[in-house]
């Protein structure tokens, strides 16, 4: 199966056999990946009910539940890795979220789309309307994108906090582009981060 | 070791029944022997005994799962799920599903004969426990010669049994299905029940349980059990698309007290089938073991201490319209699993039916079971 290519970039960098959990992980297509080819102990954590039932009718071990209220009830140090893909940006407070990821995972992967790529930039200041893009397909009114950040924002906060960027790999279309001027040129970002 | 196939083994097949010596150890002291069991299974052990799934039945359920009723001539309680090409399959499995301690379907409850009178026990027979009920499940499979249950599953009263085998039973369960379940009764639920029994208990002809003789039986206080539960088993969307206030067979009200409406109607059917087929003082006791039931309390206090030793893997479902045993009794369980590090699931499916809709048909249900089923075969 064809991972999308930021789920593909943070299979790619699973050690094999970790724990993982995937918070947001949709249908599980990540986490299949992880458990058939990284032989991977994957759990995850999905809002969506037809998402959760999906994932489990694939034999994985999925709890729907949502990110900014569940993550608590999940124990320290209990996972390798806690996974957040295309999710920090529809949580109501992102910067919490982050910390539980941090407190249930040695390492976490966030990935989220950059609001401050060119041509948000320029949807917005040429139409002066919020922007809908490729990776932003829905209208301000019924997005549940609720905290747009850029990688400029994501650094600033993962600085304050005091956490560690162990990774971090950017990506415009399906093809991966350079860190220089990432927050103009990604569309998409990918940060392993560590306590 | 070749495979067994029902007819091989008498211990095998539908409608078995077997007295075991026992001892069994009860929650409050007494020590039941012998224990009687009435029980069915489907399909074959395989060659090293690893396909058992175990079905637990609920408050009034029995254990003709998928075959025919005895006394209503209807087909088994739950052939929406357990039966060729479903997700719990005679093909596959080794499926048991044995009626519960207490009830009156074969299995030892107050029905039975009490061997130190030779007359039934009635209230004599001792209060049991839901842990009790899978003790004795325990006890019936090590006479059926397994060891380890591939999945132990139920719905409701079934998923407690679900959840507490794991719990009694570290070693013996690879992965538990509980459905539509809680890990404790609340006091509403206590409430409800209490409501049944005292509707039992005010019919003359209860005899303080002493009935079994008489030639008349409490129906009247049983079927207004039976009337005051099963409200709570529907969802109230349900009832009113399913009768309204529509009336039954009349054009305008009576202006008395006959079933004017098609609910009241429908609750007395209900009701009157239902004594056909139950005895009222096995309602008492498994009622009271249903409220008994706090799996949390077993294990001074901390629900996620009652999963400390076992390696099981859980699937726990709920449904948004079941008001008995919401959503938020099936997340708490969840949580108590994530903080142990459980491998647990959990959804909550979206249906019409409230409570009973693990009996009914919601083909979600049917799919994440099958999911989880078939992750646990190699």
């Amino acid at each position: 199966m064809i991972l999308r290519p930021d789920l593909a970039l943070i299979a790619n960098n699973i050690a094999p056999g970790s724990r993982v959990l995937d918070v947001g992980c949709g249908d599980g297509a990540l986490m299949s990946a992880l458990r058939d080819e990284r032989g991977a102990d994957a759990r995850g954590l999905e809002i969506d009910g037809e998402n959760v039932a999906a994932a489990m009718a694939r034999g994985l071990s999925v709890v729907q539940g949502d990110a900014d209220t569940d993550l608590g009830y999940y124990q320290d140090d209990s996972f390798d890795y806690a996974i957040l893909s295309q999710t920090l940006q529809t949580t109501k407070r992102p910067d919490l979220v982050i910390g539980h990821l941090l407190r249930i995972g040695r390492l976490a992967f966030v990935s989220f789309p950059n609001f401050a790529h060119w041509r948000v930039r320029t949807s917005l200041l040429w139409n002066g309307r919020m922007p809908v893009t490729r990776l932003l397909p829905v209208k301000w009114y019924e997005t549940p994108n609720i905290h747009h950040l850029t990688i400029r924002d994501f650094r600033e906060l993962v600085r304050e906090k005091g956490y560690r960027i162990e990774g971090q790999w950017f990506l415009s279309g399906d093809r991966q582009t350079g860190s220089a001027k990432a927050n103009l040129m990604a569309e998409h970002a990918v940060f392993l981060l560590r306590r | 070791m070749a495979t067994l196939s029902p007819s091989d083994d008498i211990r095998y097949g539908l409608a078995r029944q077997v007295t075991l010596a026992g001892p069994l150890a009860l929650d409050c002291g007494v020590a039941l022997s012998p224990v009687e069991f009435a029980y069915e299974t489907y399909g074959a052990l395989n060659a090293d005994r690893s396909n058992t799934v175990l079905i637990c039945h609920a408050l009034t359920g029995d254990q003709y799962v998928a075959s025919t009723h005895p006394v209503t001539g209807k087909q088994g309680w739950w052939t929406r799920m357990v039966g060729e090409g479903k997700p719990i399959d005679p093909a596959r499995h080794f499926i048991v599903c044995i009626n519960v301690l207490g009830s009156c379907m074969g299995s030892s409850g107050p029905a039975s004969i009490n061997p130190g009178t030779g007359a039934p026990f009635g209230m004599g027979f001792p209060v049991i426990t839901i842990a009790d009920m899978v003790r004795a499940q325990a006890m019936l499979l090590d006479h059926l010669g397994i060891e380890k249950l591939c999945a132990v599953v139920g719905g409701s009263m079934g998923g407690m049994q679900a959840l507490s085998w794991p719990s009694l039973f570290p070693d013996r369960v690879k992965s538990a299905i509980v459905i539509a379940a809680t890990a404790r009764h609340s006091a509403q639920n206590i409430a409800f029940h209490e409501v049944g029994r005292q509707a039992i208990m005010a019919d003359p002809n209860w005899r303080g349980g002493d009935y079994y003789g008489s030639g008349e039986l409490p129906t009247a206080g049983l079927a207004v059990a039976r009337m005051a539960a099963h409200i709570t088993y529907l969802s109230e969307a349900g009832l009113t698309e399913k009768f309204g206030r529509r009336l039954q067979a009349r054009d305008a009200k009576s202006f008395g007290f006959d079933a004017d409406f098609q609910v009241e109607s429908y609750l007395r059917h209900q009701g009157i089938s239902f004594v056909d087929r139950f005895d009222a003082n096995s309602y008492l006791y498994i009622t009271r073991a249903m409220d008994y039931f706090d799996l949390a309390e077993d294990h001074g206090g901390s629900l996620a201490a009652a999963f400390a030793e076992t390696k099981a893997r859980f699937c726990v479902v709920s449904f948004d319209t079941d008001w008995l045993y919401p959503t938020a009794e099936s997340r708490n369980i969840v949580h108590a699993l994530n903080a142990t590090g459980a491998q647990a699931s959990f959804v909550e499916l979206s249906s019409p039916f409230g409570h009973d809709a693990f009996l009914l048909d919601v083909p979600d249900l049917n799919r994440v079971v099958n999911g989880f089923l078939r992750a646990m075969e190699p």
